[in-house]
């Protein structure tokens, strides 16, 4: 229970990987032992990745019949005492809302790799795109809260994934590992340290307690076949039928799983600043996108220009303080993305400085060139 | 007898049942048999994980059983128990679950559940109509009956379940109905003493929402309704298909390997 430090299983030293086969030794660094997966490109990889590894280490693979399978095989996994995972892309994602609003309501760890493609709908496999933000946060019905982590390179693929596991085993909550195809398909080099932080959930003892906690503390969790009696359910009827009454319950819920996260978001937000010293216009970029945007905001910086940088490592819970933060420093917030501007107009939220959003939506990556084009304007 | 059973209730559950089944409900029945089952073959119910979906048959084992229950989506109960038992291979799993929730939104699952011959104990509750939302059409419902969403009868032909997990390669394959109380208990002792997928149907009763629109509306009436409908293997020998057509056909239908 809580940290502790393991040594990795991975010889420490320098790897080369893909993201996706980063992804799957940082699963397997944080103890993920059941994986539950239906092939969709560009996720595949990394279910494949993962049958190939489960052996190895004693975990269960199983490609189940579709999406909606894998994720609540997985959950079922979660309450029988696994730490657990999925991946998917964007059409298996839809399939799943229902039961990560489950996920999310019954406090289950879990972590799913969102590895994005172009959509609506089928979109296109082999292409790019970051425009599930959203979806990502908003997808499944109710108010619920889920963390969602965006890494920007191979080595944070593998470090961001053991970094969803222990918040996933923390909060109690549904994390995701949102990436894209320009970096689960990247190969660069990864470091893999010697010891490893890894959080293992709070494990209840004795009988279970119908009903819900009478805080929003994030609670030891019971795991079937110890005598726990344990009640999982999405039905809030069912909580504690006739011995609470249903509104009480509906209202202690929704505000728990709000609160359990929110007053924990400075804990759980991280993100980077790059040349934000006398900077009159800082870019806010995530993913694939930051890396364009770095190199950008540095050729323009040797230029003379007052340019800096936001990274958001974290997207959900929204870096909603920080954004506020360098909106009242800077004259303009640049935000390139390749989606309709789903991120800017969540920085519209907590800023009255001004928002340019730039959106590219042709399944490319954004291209430093075109940020520093974009940029020259502003300046 | 209910005392009997008291054990394997919770205590906030034991002095005053409240269940939410309407009187007369058969699935009330079904869960006696279950508990007696479990009860006469000596289960440890610290071992057993009760997996179910969402409709009048979730209120079974939810939330009253001292026992481990995992109440999941409608459709996907098999789906959650997969995972818990591929991780947890002691976990001794039993579902009771809905018509609806089996055959016709969990229909994939229940296929791929059954090819995997998965290690479970499933109940399907056959009442023909969704109970829960009001009593709509079911995959189960007769041809020509009426339900709230089939004003001028249901046009289509019910569907055989016991014949669709059987052919996806389930171990144990039996229906009674509720009228054959002892034969549904010994054959849940069976299912739960059967390694891999073992399917029971048990022909249940909605007097709420079924009866009432079919003029049936006392679960008397109903009951007389699904004495004629069942019929044993044995009555059912020498029947022409014509006279056959209307019948559901009671026994084991499929017990061991293939
Ligand atoms: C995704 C989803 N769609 C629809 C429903 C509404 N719903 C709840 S139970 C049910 C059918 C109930 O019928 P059955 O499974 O036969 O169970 P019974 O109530 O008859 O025991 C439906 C349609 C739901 N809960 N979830
Ligand atoms: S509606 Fe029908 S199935 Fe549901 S509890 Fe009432 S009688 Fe039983
Ligand atoms: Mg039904």
């Amino acid at each position: 229970m809580g940290f502790k430090q393991v040594k990795s299983i991975l010889p420490p030293q320098t790897h080369y990987f893909s993201g996706s086969d980063a992804v799957v030794e940082g699963a397997i660094a944080s103890g993920c032992r059941y994986f539950a997966g239906y092939p969709l490109t560009p996720a595949t990889d990394i279910a494949e990745g993962f049958s190939a590894r489960a052996k190895d280490v004693g975990a269960v693979f199983i490609q189940m019949e579709d999406e909606i399978a894998s994720i609540c095989s997985i959950i079922g996994a979660s309450w029988a005492g696994a730490k657990v995972m999925t991946a998917t892309s964007g059409p298996g994602f839809s399939l799943m809302q229902e039961a990560i609003g489950y996920a999310a309501v019954t406090e289950t760890p879990i972590v799913i790799a969102l590895i994005q493609r172009p959509g609506p709908s089928t979109g296109q496999g082999t292409t790019f795109a970051s425009a599930d933000i959203m979806q990502c946060k908003w997808g499944s019905q109710g108010d619920y809260q889920v963390i969602a982590l965006c890494p920007w390179s191979v080595q944070e693929m593998y470090d961001q994934t053991i970094n969803a596991f222990n918040l996933a085993e923390q909060y109690r909550v549904p994390v995701i590992l949102l990436s894209e195809a320009a970096i689960s398909r990247l190969e660069e080099r990864v470091e893999i340290k010697e010891e490893i932080r890894i959080f293992d959930r709070a494990k209840a003892t004795g009988v279970a307690a119908l009903g819900l906690p009478p805080d929003n503390q994030v609670q030891p969790m019971p795991i079937f076949g110890k005598g726990h009696q344990t009640k999982v359910t999405g039905s809030l009827r069912a909580y504690s039928w006739g011995l609470t009454s249903d509104k009480a319950v509906q209202e202690m819920v929704v505000s728990r799983l709000h609160h359990k996260i929110m007053d924990n978001r400075d804990e759980i937000i991280e993100y980077d600043s790059y040349y934000r010293e006398g900077a009159e216009v800082v870019v806010i970029a995530y993913g694939f996108t930051a890396r364009s945007s770095l190199l950008a905001v540095k050729a323009l910086r040797q230029d003379g220009k007052k340019v800096g940088m936001l990274r958001l490592k974290t997207i959900w819970p929204f870096p909603d303080r920080v954004v506020a933060k360098v909106g009242s420093e800077v004259k303009k917030l640049f935000i390139p993305e390749m989606n309709m501007g789903q991120v800017a107009g969540e920085v519209m939220k907590y800023t009255c400085s001004k928002v340019i959003s730039y959106s590219q939506t042709n399944g490319d990556s954004i291209q430093p060139d075109t940020i520093i084009n974009e940029l020259r304007r502003l300046l | 007898m209910a005392k009997d059973l008291a054990q394997y209730f919770r205590p906030e559950y034991r002095s005053t049942p409240q269940s939410p089944l309407c009187a007369g409900c058969g699935h009330g029945i079904v869960l006696g048999l279950i508990l007696r089952a479990i009860d006469e073959l000596k289960i440890n119910m610290d071992d057993m994980l009760f997996v179910n979906g969402i409709g009048c048959c979730m209120w079974v084992p939810t939330p009253q059983f001292a026992a481990d229950v995992l109440q999941t989506l409608h459709g996907r109960a098999l789906a959650f128990a997969t995972g818990a038992k591929l991780f947890n291979p002691k976990l001794k799993i039993l579902s009771f679950l809905g018509d609806g929730d089996l055959g016709d939104i969990g229909g994939n699952h229940l296929i791929h559940a059954a090819r995997r011959n998965m290690d479970f104990t499933i109940i399907l509750g056959n009442n023909m109509v969704y109970g829960l939302t009001g009593g709509q059409v079911a995959n189960t419902t007769p041809e020509g009956a009426l339900t709230a969403t089939t004003p001028l009868g249901n046009p289509y032909r019910p569907f055989d379940m016991c014949k669709l997990v059987e052919a996806a390669g389930a171990t144990y394959v039996a229906r009674y109905s509720i009228l054959q109380p002892f034969l549904l208990i010994k054959s849940i002792k069976k299912a739960l003493q059967t390694p891999g997928f073992a399917f029971i149907e048990a022909m249940s009763m909605c007097p709420t929402q079924f009866g009432r629109r079919n003029r049936l509306d006392t679960p008397v009436e109903l009951l007389k309704f699904l004495k004629d409908k069942c019929i044993t293997k044995k009555q059912a020998e020498g029947l022409s298909p014509e006279e056959l057509k209307d019948k559901i056909i009671t026994g084991e239908l499929k017990n061991g390997g293939s």
